[in-house]
Order: C-alpha cells, then sequence, then structure tokens
C-alpha cells in the first residue's frame, strides 16, 4: 500500500427524492447530469480536463446503458472521455470513487469524476418469465393456425407484473429480502423494535437540524421538466415521533417483526459525484483538497447476515495501519436498516465476535453516536443504492473539513453479503 | 486530432460530376452503369436558386442526352446546405410586363415537360431542402430520394405567389390532393418521413447510401406509393367543392383575401380545374402572372430581401461560446432558452433559485415547436444550467443582462459582474427602456458593453435590436450582431436613442390605443380594426401579451426622454398596473387570459372614426423621427425592423412603405387634421418634409 495521496476537491450531490410509486421526474443518468453540471461549472478546470468518468448504478434502464458514458457526454466531458459503471449493489457509489482513487495513485490519471447514481423509482415491471416465453413463442409461430393455437394459452395470470425492484432487493441466494437479513441481525444481537426506533427518530432529527442549520451544502438543486424545483431531501419527517414509528406495522415479516418502514431506509431517486485529484492536478489547477483519501477495503460474508459487511471491512482496514477506534473522530455507517447499523455496532462492542470473527484480541469499542451519522443517515435521507457509498463519502470529508477532523471512515453493508469501508484524512 | 475531425465532413455523393467540367449552372458526367449525374452548382450562396440559366442550363443537357439515353439520370445539388431554395427572386422581381413573365413561365415550363417526358428513369436527390422552383423541378422527376431529414415544400404563398412552374399540377396529381393543397396554402413544408407516408419521397436514406437508390432507381427497383381510392374521391369535383369550402374558411382567418390573394387564387383554380391538367396549367400561369404584378406579392418580395439583407449585414466574426443570461424572467428565460436550443452553452442565474424552475418546461416548449427531436430537446436542456450561484461568469463570452428595468438593479448587477468577466467577454442588456449610455457609466469597460434587445416572444420574434452607444466600441457592436445571427435571429443595428426605434415607433400607438379606450372605445373593435389593417394583432391585445406593466414603463421613460409632445398616459391605466392587472401573464389585463389566448367578446360595434388613423399614423410619425435622427439606417431597415419586430402587416410592406403607397402628403395632412382636432400630439415631425 503506497501513500500516494489522492484528494477529494470538491463535490454535489442531487437532494434525495423519495419514491411516490410512480416514475419520478429524473432517469440515473437525469440525475447524474442535474448535480455535474453546476459541479463542473464551479471547477477551474474544463470537463474536458478529466481522465476518467466512473459511476456507479445498480438499476440501469434501458435507455442508458453503460450510464457513466452517458452521462460524460451530457456533461460536455468531450467525445474522448473514457467512462465506465461499476456495480457491486449498495457499494456501487464507493466503489467508483476507490477505482478513481486507485487509478490516480497508479499514475494512470490526475482528475477523476466519481460517483452514483439511482432511480430507484424507476426501476422496471418485470413480465413473469411464462409470459416472455408465452410472447417469444408467438413471435415465433408460423402460419394462422399456429399463431391461433400460441395465442390461445395466453393466461390472465401472465399480465400481473412483478416490480423489479423488490426482486432487486431479494437475495437470490438466501432468498432473504434485505429486510429479513436486517429481521436476522435484530434477533441475534437483541435489537429491541424500541431501539431501531429510537434510531430512527434521531436519524431525522438530525437530517432537520442540518437542513435547518444549512449544513448540506453538498446538495445541488435539481430542475425537472415540468418545472419543478427540489433542493432539499425530501423523505425527511421532523415531526415524526416515538409514537408515531410505534404505530408502524412490520414491514418483511409480519406480523411479529421488527423491521418497519419507519426503521429503514427510504427508497429514493438521488445523485452524488466527487472530484478526485492528485497532488500534481491540485497544484497545476490551484484546486483546494478538502479531504485525502488514505485507505479503502472490501470483505464479504454470508448474504443472509449481509449488515454486518461493515464491522468486517473496517476492522480490516484499520488494523493494517494499526489503528483502532479511538484514532477515528468521524464515522458514516450507511443506515441500510436502524436494526442493522445498531447490530454492528453491538458486534464490535461483542468480545467474542471480536476474538473469532474479527481476529481482535480486545473488543474493537463502542463508536459513540455522536460522532456517528451526525447529520442523519439512510432512514431519513433515503438510500438510492449505488449512490449511498459515494455520498457518505463526499458528507464525511465535508463535514470533517468543518470540523477539524483528522481522520474518518465511511462504511456500508452491501446485499449479496459484502461490506465496504474508506479512510479519509485532512487534506 | 480527433477521430471524427479526421474523418472530415461527410461528402456528397455527385457520381463522377463530381470533377466534370461546368457548363453554367450545371455539371454533367456519367458514371460505370452509365447513369447520368447532372450536378446543380449555381453562384458562390450555400444553396441554388433556380433561375433562367438553371432551365436553359437543363434544356442543353436534356437535348445532349436525349442523342444518347443514359440508364437513368440523377438530378442533385452540389451545395452543402440543400437541393434548391426556390426562384431566383431579383430575378422575377425585375420582371415588370406580364408579356415578359408569362414567356419565361412558358419556356421554363416546356423544359421541365421535356425532363417529365424522358423514357429513362429520372431521379432527383433532395438533401437539406428543396422549396419552391426547386420542388417543382424535382416533381418532373420519376422519383425523389431524401437524403436524411431533408424537407420539401412549395413556400410561395409566402411571397404573394403561388407555384407558377408546374407545382400545382404535379403536386396534387402526385400525392393526396387535399394534402397537397394544404401545403401550397400554408407554405408549410414536408420534413422527410412526412413526405415519404405523403408519396412525395420515394425513399428516404442517408448520405452513404445514395449511390445505392439511385442504381435502385436506375433497375426500376423503387417502389412508389400508387394513389389509392381516396385520393382519386378528393380528386373528384364534389371532392374538391366539400375540400374547397374549408380550405376558404380556414385561410380567410390567417390570410384575408383582401390582404392575401394568393391563396385564394389557388382554391379558385383547383376548385375550377382540378381534374384536367392542361387547364389547370393554363389557368397557373394566368394568375401566377396576375400575382406577381400585385402590391402584395411585390412587398412581400421585398420583405424577403430585407430579412436576407439583414442577415447579410451581421457579416462579423462569431466568437461566443458559452452565455450567461441574468434574470430567469420571461425575457431572460426565453433568451436562454433559445441561446441553448441553437446550440450554445447557457448558465441562467436569477436571484431566487426556484425562479429559475419555469423555464426549464418553457424551453422544452420552445423545442417542441422548433420540431426537434428526443434527443436533441435534451441535449438543449442539458445546455440550459440553472446557475442559482452565477458559477457561469467566468466561463462567458457574453453576458446578458435581462433584469428588472431598473437604473440602480442594473448599474449593481453590472458591478457584480465586470470583475469576474473573462478577458474579451461582451456584456449585453437587454433593456427595452433606459439609455445605454447611462447604463455604461461606471463600467470599466464601456466599450465592451452594448444593448441586445430581444423581442417578446423570443421564438418567434425574429428581430434582435443591436444598440450601440457613444462609448461602445464597433467591435463589440459587430459581435453583437454576428452572435444575434448565429441564433437565427436579425439583427438591426439602432442607435442608442429612447426606445430605439421598434418601442419608440410602436408606444404611440398603443398609447392612443389608451385614449381611445379612456373615450368609450370598445376594445374587440379597436383591435379588429387593427387586424383588418393587418396588424397580426390588435394593440389592446398586443398591450396585454407584452404586460401592461412593461408598456407603462417604456411609455414613462419615453415620455420623460422623447422631447416632443406625447399622449398623457391615463391616470386609470395607471391604477390597473399598480392593481396587478398586467395582462397575460397575471390572467387578467385588458381581457381575461385563459390558455395563452385572450377572451374577445363578439358583440363589439364598429370603432369610432378615424381610430385607424388615430393609432396608426402617430406610429409612421415616429418612424419618420427615427429617420431624422438616424436612429436607424434608411427606410429599409426602419420596414425590416417593424415586421420583424411587432408582426407590421407585412404585405404592406412595413410603415415607411406604407406610407410611400398611401402618399406621403396624404399622411402629413391627416397627422395636421388629428392635430387640430386631437391636440399638438400628432403635429408632424420635421422629418416629414425630408420625405418629399
Amino acid at each position: 500500500m503506497t501513500d500516494v495521496p489522492v484528494y477529494i476537491v470538491d463535490g454535489a450531490r442531487t437532494p434525495f427524492l423519495r419514491a411516490r410509486g410512480e416514475p419520478g421526474p429524473f432517469t440515473p443518468v437525469d440525475l447524474a447530469v442535474q448535480c455535474g453540471r453546476p459541479l463542473l461549472l464551479r471547477q477551474p478546470v474544463a470537463p474536458e480536463d478529466f481522465d476518467l468518468v466512473t459511476l456507479g448504478c445498480v438499476n440501469v434502464i434501458a435507455d442508458e446503458m453503460n450510464p457513466a458514458r452517458v452521462a460524460a457526454l451530457r456533461l460536455g466531458m468531450g467525445p474522448g472521455i473514457v467512462a465506465f459503471t461499476e456495480q457491486i449493489n449498495c457499494g456501487s457509489g464507493m466503489l467508483t470513487v476507490d477505482t478513481g482513487a486507485r487509478r490516480i495513485r497508479e499514475g494512470r490519471a490526475d482528475l477523476v469524476l466519481a460517483g452514483g447514481t439511482e432511480a430507484l423509482s424507476h426501476s422496471p415491471l418485470v413480465f413473469r418469465q411464462e409470459a416472455v416465453e408465452w410472447f417469444a413463442g408467438l413471435q415465433k409461430a408460423d402460419g394462422m393456425g399456429d399463431r391461433l393455437r400460441k395465442a390461445a394459452e395466453l393466461r390472465p395470470e401472465f399480465f400481473k407484473p412483478v416490480i423489479g425492484l423488490e426482486r432487486g432487493l431479494t437475495d437470490p441466494i438466501s432468498e432473504l429480502n434485505m429486510g429479513q437479513t436486517a429481521e436476522v441481525l435484530a434477533y441475534r444481537f437483541g435489537i429491541s423494535r424500541e431501539a431501531a426506533d429510537a434510531y430512527a427518530l434521531e436519524s431525522h432529527q438530525r437530517l432537520a437540524a442540518a437542513q435547518e442549520e444549512g449544513r448540506l451544502n453538498e446538495i445541488a438543486p435539481a430542475y425537472d421538466r415540468d418545472g419543478g424545483f427540489h433542493d432539499h431531501d425530501d423523505g425527511v419527517r421532523p415531526d415524526t415521533s416515538l409514537e408515531k414509528l410505534a404505530g408502524l406495522k412490520p414491514a418483511f415479516e409480519k406480523p411479529f417483526g421488527k423491521v418497519t418502514p419507519g426503521n429503514s431506509s427510504q427508497i429514493t431517486d438521488g445523485a452524488c459525484w466527487l472530484v478526485l485529484a492528485s497532488e500534481a492536478a491540485v497544484e497545476r489547477h490551484g484546486l483546494t483538497p478538502i479531504a485525502a483519501i488514505r485507505d479503502a477495503e472490501w470483505s464479504a460474508l454470508d448474504p443472509s447476515v449481509m449488515g454486518l459487511g461493515p464491522t468486517l471491512c473496517v476492522t480490516e482496514m484499520l488494523k493494517r495501519r494499526g489503528m483502532g477506534e479511538a484514532e477515528v473522530d468521524l464515522w458514516e455507517i450507511n443506515e441500510a436498516f436502524a436494526a442493522q447499523v445498531l447490530a454492528c455496532l453491538a458486534a464490535w462492542e461483542d468480545a467474542e465476535y471480536c476474538r473469532d470473527v474479527l481476529g481482535l484480541d480486545e473488543p474493537f469499542g463502542t463508536v459513540p453516536r455522536e460522532r456517528l451519522n451526525v447529520d442523519g443517515g439512510a432512514v431519513a435521507i433515503g438510500h438510492p443504492v449505488g449512490t449511498s457509498g459515494a455520498r457518505i463519502v463526499l458528507h464525511l470529508a465535508q463535514e470533517m473539513a468543518r470540523r477539524g477532523s483528522n481522520r474518518g471512515v465511511a462504511t456500508e453493508c452491501i446485499g449479496g453479503g459484502q461490506g465496504g469501508a474508506m479512510l479519509l484524512e485532512a487534506a | 486530432m480527433r477521430v471524427l475531425e479526421h474523418l472530415g465532413e461527410t461528402r456528397l455523393e455527385l457520381g463522377p460530376a463530381h470533377d466534370a467540367p461546368a457548363e453554367g449552372p450545371w455539371r454533367l458526367a456519367r458514371d460505370e452503369d452509365g447513369i447520368a449525374w447532372l450536378v446543380l452548382d449555381r453562384g458562390d450562396g450555400s444553396t441554388n436558386a433556380i433561375g433562367r440559366d438553371v432551365l436553359e442550363g437543363l434544356d442543353r443537357a436534356l437535348e445532349d442526352l436525349e442523342a444518347d439515353p443514359p440508364t437513368a439520370l440523377a438530378i442533385r445539388s452540389a451545395k452543402p446546405a440543400g437541393f434548391a431554395a426556390g426562384a431566383d427572386i431579383r430575378e422575377l422581381k425585375t420582371m415588370t410586363g406580364e408579356e415578359e413573365i408569362a414567356q419565361l413561365l412558358a419556356g421554363g415550363l416546356r423544359v421541365l415537360d421535356r425532363l417529365e417526358a424522358q423514357d429513362y428513369p429520372t431521379v432527383a436527390v433532395i438533401h437539406g431542402h428543396a422549396l419552391g422552383a426547386g420542388l417543382e423541378l424535382a416533381l418532373a422527376c420519376d422519383h425523389r430520394i431524401f437524403v436524411g431529414n431533408a424537407h420539401a415544400g412549395l413556400p410561395e404563398v409566402k411571397l404573394g405567389l403561388h407555384p407558377g412552374l408546374g407545382g400545382t399540377v404535379r403536386l396534387p396529381a402526385l400525392i393526396d390532393p387535399v394534402e397537397a393543397m394544404t401545403m401550397m396554402l400554408t407554405g408549410k413544408p414536408a420534413y422527410a418521413s412526412k413526405a415519404r407516408r405523403l408519396g412525395l419521397a420515394d425513399a428516404v436514406t442517408e448520405e452513404r447510401h445514395v449511390r445505392a437508390a439511385v442504381q435502385a432507381a436506375a433497375k426500376g427497383q423503387l417502389e412508389k406509393n400508387g394513389r389509392g381510392w381516396t385520393e382519386r374521391a378528393k380528386a373528384s369535383y364534389p371532392g374538391r367543392t366539400l375540400a374547397a369550402q374549408q380550405m376558404r374558411s380556414k385561410t380567410e382567418q390567417k390570410a384575408p383575401k383582401e390582404h392575401y390573394p394568393a391563396p385564394h387564387a389557388l382554391i379558385d383554380l383547383w376548385l375550377k380545374a382540378g381534374d384536367d391538367p392542361k387547364e389547370m396549367q393554363k389557368g397557373e400561369t394566368a394568375s401566377f402572372v396576375r400575382l406577381l404584378g400585385s402590391d402584395t406579392a411585390r412587398n412581400l418580395m421585398r420583405v424577403f430581401e430585407l430579412r436576407e439583407g439583414l442577415k447579410k449585414a451581421a457579416k462579423g466574426a462569431q466568437d461566443v461560446r458559452h452565455v450567461h443570461v441574468v434574470g430567469a424572467g420571461e425575457m431572460g428565460g426565453d433568451i436562454a432558452a433559445w441561446c441553448a436550443l441553437k446550440g450554445f452553452r447557457v448558465t441562467l442565474f436569477d436571484i431566487a433559485p426556484e425562479g429559475i424552475a419555469p423555464v426549464v418546461p418553457r424551453a422544452a416548449e420552445v423545442c417542441k415547436r422548433a420540431h426537434l427531436g428526443g434527443a436533441e430537446t435534451r441535449d438543449a436542456l442539458d445546455r440550459l444550467i440553472p446557475d442559482p450561484d452565477a458559477h457561469g461568469v467566468p466561463h462567458a463570452d457574453l453576458v446578458i443582462e435581462a433584469a428588472p428595468e431598473t437604473e440602480e438593479i442594473k448599474r449593481d448587477i453590472y458591478a457584480t459582474l465586470e470583475p469576474r468577466m473573462k478577458e474579451g467577454a461582451l456584456l449585453a442588456s437587454n433593456t427595452s427602456s433606459l439609455s445605454l449610455a447611462t447604463l455604461a457609466d461606471g463600467l470599466d469597460r464601456p466599450d465592451r458593453f452594448g444593448g441586445l434587445h430581444f423581442f417578446n416572444p423570443v421564438d418567434r420574434m425574429e428581430l434582435v435590436e443591436v444598440v450601440q452607444h457613444d462609448r461602445s466600441s464597433d467591435a463589440t457592436g459587430e459581435r453583437l450582431a454576428a452572435f444575434a445571427a448565429a441564433l437565427d435571429r436579425l439583427p438591426a443595428p439602432v442607435a442608442d436613442s429612447p426606445g430605439f426605434l421598434v418601442n419608440r415607433a410602436l408606444t404611440p400607438y398603443l398609447m392612443e390605443t389608451l385614449l381611445l379606450l379612456g373615450e368609450g372605445a370598445e376594445k374587440e373593435a379597436l383591435d379588429r380594426e387593427a387586424e383588418g389593417f393587418g396588424m397580426p394583432v390588435g394593440p389592446v391585445e398586443l398591450a396585454d401579451r407584452v404586460g401592461l406593466d412593461i408598456c407603462l414603463s417604456v411609455a414613462d421613460s419615453l415620455k420623460h426622454d422623447v422631447d416632443r409632445p406625447m399622449a398623457e398616459i391615463p391616470g386609470w391605466f395607471r391604477e390597473k398596473v399598480e392593481k396587478g392587472d398586467l395582462g397575460q401573464k397575471s390572467g387578467t389585463g385588458f381581457y381575461e387570459w385563459s390558455d395563452g389566448a385572450p377572451q374577445k367578446g363578439n358583440r363589439a360595434g364598429d370603432a369610432p372614426q378615424e381610430a385607424l388613423d388615430r393609432m396608426i399614423l402617430p406610429m409612421l410619425d415616429a418612424c419618420v423621427e427615427c429617420l431624422r435622427r438616424c436612429v436607424a439606417r434608411d427606410e429599409d431597415e426602419i420596414d425590416a425592423a417593424m415586421i420583424f419586430g411587432t408582426g407590421f402587416a407585412p404585405f404592406r410592406g412595413g410603415p415607411m412603405a406604407y406610407l410611400r403607397h398611401r402618399g406621403v402628403k396624404d399622411a402629413r395632412a391627416s397627422l395636421e387634421r388629428l392635430a387640430e382636432a386631437h391636440g399638438p400630439r400628432f403635429t408632424p415631425d420635421d422629418g416629414w418634409s425630408g420625405l418629399d
């Protein structure tokens, strides 16, 4: 691991917009363009001067294959820009930042635009496999008689669509929905419904406070084609309460489950970009770093307990640098589910887990709430899966700079059983 | 060098005619398949006009070919912009005697008949545009192949004419006759996909396949859309009678017979002889000769030339790529949208970030009206960047300020803009009522500051007044004019004088309308009177559209700045504005507005006597004053500006042409009479004595 510095010099994201049961105003690339335009506009370098664009996106729509390249061209970065899309499910937006940082460290790039985008509200309706086969058969049918015979095989249930998003949020190996994996963790680590709800409440309160105090200047307002103006994360519920949260029914394992829509991350649309620069690019263009990317780590585990991913990758990353919790000033753990974050925290305090799984002689320790997700997390802000990784890195960098912190960690669990972590230091 | 730059522009497929020697405007050569390629390359322009030399040259070429017939004949243009833009207007204008015109037409018709009569397949390959006589030439071929999104049409009505080289015969015979008539009556062209559907195009292909398409036509492999029984029914006399009725009433609404005789003559002709090509052709020639001599056609042809003149005058270098617009109000937003549509990168600033939001759907609407496709619209909207933090300023080559009409506000804006602008960037104001010289006070670089005055609605009004003040450099004026031309607008250089040209002339007209309303005249009656004269909308509706607040501010500043008696601004009008009745934009003005249209009553009686003169003459008087004070260069420019900036009755050729037609003496005497009856605001300007 060389320590060639890689700088985050700027970044911007769209407001995260809650999916409201119909396709939102922006496609994945629209979102990337919305926050990319003002971000590029304020750089002292021309869009054509970038060396690479890499964008995370899980639910790519048919009109936007390789959304990174489509976005780069729509952003006026020129025909010569190399751009690729990366996908590791919920960690995609952080994977791209890691990729960009590696390219810079290798000396193969000086300026990289990296980020993520996701429009979960645009998840397609998927036809059932039987319906697809019937339709294919009809297309191939030869002659009137054959065609009629084939047509007669049509069944009404063929038209019962399957919502793609629902399938996307279900792990195909364990056949558990993501919410169910959180139920598993809540059970294994004894996270109560009340604790999860209390955590969720605080997430909303923290986001509301950050909005009120204007601490989310990473947001670039988005303008849609119908004249809509979007300037804040609209999933926030500043007026929610423990009572209200307690009234919600379990979403995934009825009727006894603990994971509700209130203590889960919200389904939203949003995009986020970071501008990464080498030392040479910073000097050449007079850029101002806000943080340096020091390290990153990726780990994997059984899909049914994917929510514990962060405990593996973070511990591994800090261990090799001889660091522990005490060396980290600020934390961002993506809130896929309140119970899942709390399970990670509990696991790090659990001596046996830390010894047997993480190979630590002592428990990792307590991550104090006042240094964790200080401006709220995905429960309040929302979790556009391909974007969240980039968002937590950007917000961590900005908040570290604001507080003058030395070191911060951003980490997320990843559907399918993985985890990703990134270590930032003051620039 | 980029790959595409290296590959260069796609070359037009001209077969062996590419290198053949020119004979007049044509080049002719045969390829190895025996296909003759006849290529039109007339003059130095970017497109062809069909003149006498073109038809005579074609005649000679056909004669050569008849001696040794080719396997097929492909006719196309070597000009990058298109096949042909129409007849040579200048040549037409010099024709005065009816005999001379009839002879020219007969000669042309004979050549096209000869082309039609050739035994081998003939193909017109059309890229870009084939308009007027250009399409008539293509119609005499067996096949028409459209390249890319080429368009073709017969827009002669826009010049006060109808087709005269057999178009009225061949187009209705080729496609659905009602579609053909609609194309000729509206002048609207058909783009490739529609042309294919109509059967006007036998094939639509890309440049890279032109040779293969011509070869297919030579082998008789191009399928033609035949006419079905519905088309035949429509062409029958009962069919024509029914259709002609509808055409008449629609045409009367848009182009009343009294002012625009051509489309009505065409309907009459078709009804009478639509099923008899010989009769139809005879009638076409007779009617064309008559129309060409009419005032309407003479005026409209001059208007066409005025437009070309304004375009050509903007010959400065166009070096603007990024435009920063300050103010996302109606004008600022529409200017930004139009710039983005025309390919510029645009940043749009407004004090209120949410104030920029309504511009996006409006821009999408403008793209739709401009027939942009889905991807083109997306790209235009991507280029239109809402910029509430004004990050665009240091990137901009041109900053257009479209802020509220207050000196202090504008000066404050300039003070923050100027230090952030890059070296060599231009600053322009869209002010309609403030003096540029005054606004330039306090600027570090007044030499690079000027006026770019757009008209509402920006996407439809072609005029842009380019205003220079006493300290702006000539280079600034030229660069601003070149930029306006790059926007496909018509730049008219005007002096920094109160109201510049158009508002100076329009304001007395609107003010007099207010006085008439105050005297009890009905608004619908006044509008109808002006529309009867030929204005696109009457003055009351116009005021509502422009915005009563804007009218008031322009009137106030003119009254303050102009050193001549002007109408008093009625107190009730000021109160109306203060109350918030601003016209279309507030939903209520003189009219109630819904869905972009004023709710007009239709029971209004007649306008008061002399109402029309009271409205129109003060406008003419202001034009005369502008001419005297050199606000505009000459009468041509005044006519052009009033037509393209306000829609002043084009068939009258503009205010100065109207004045000349009516008679200087008569108009002046009428003004003097009105001055006696109504006061000194009608007293003729000193400039009148210079007109004789």
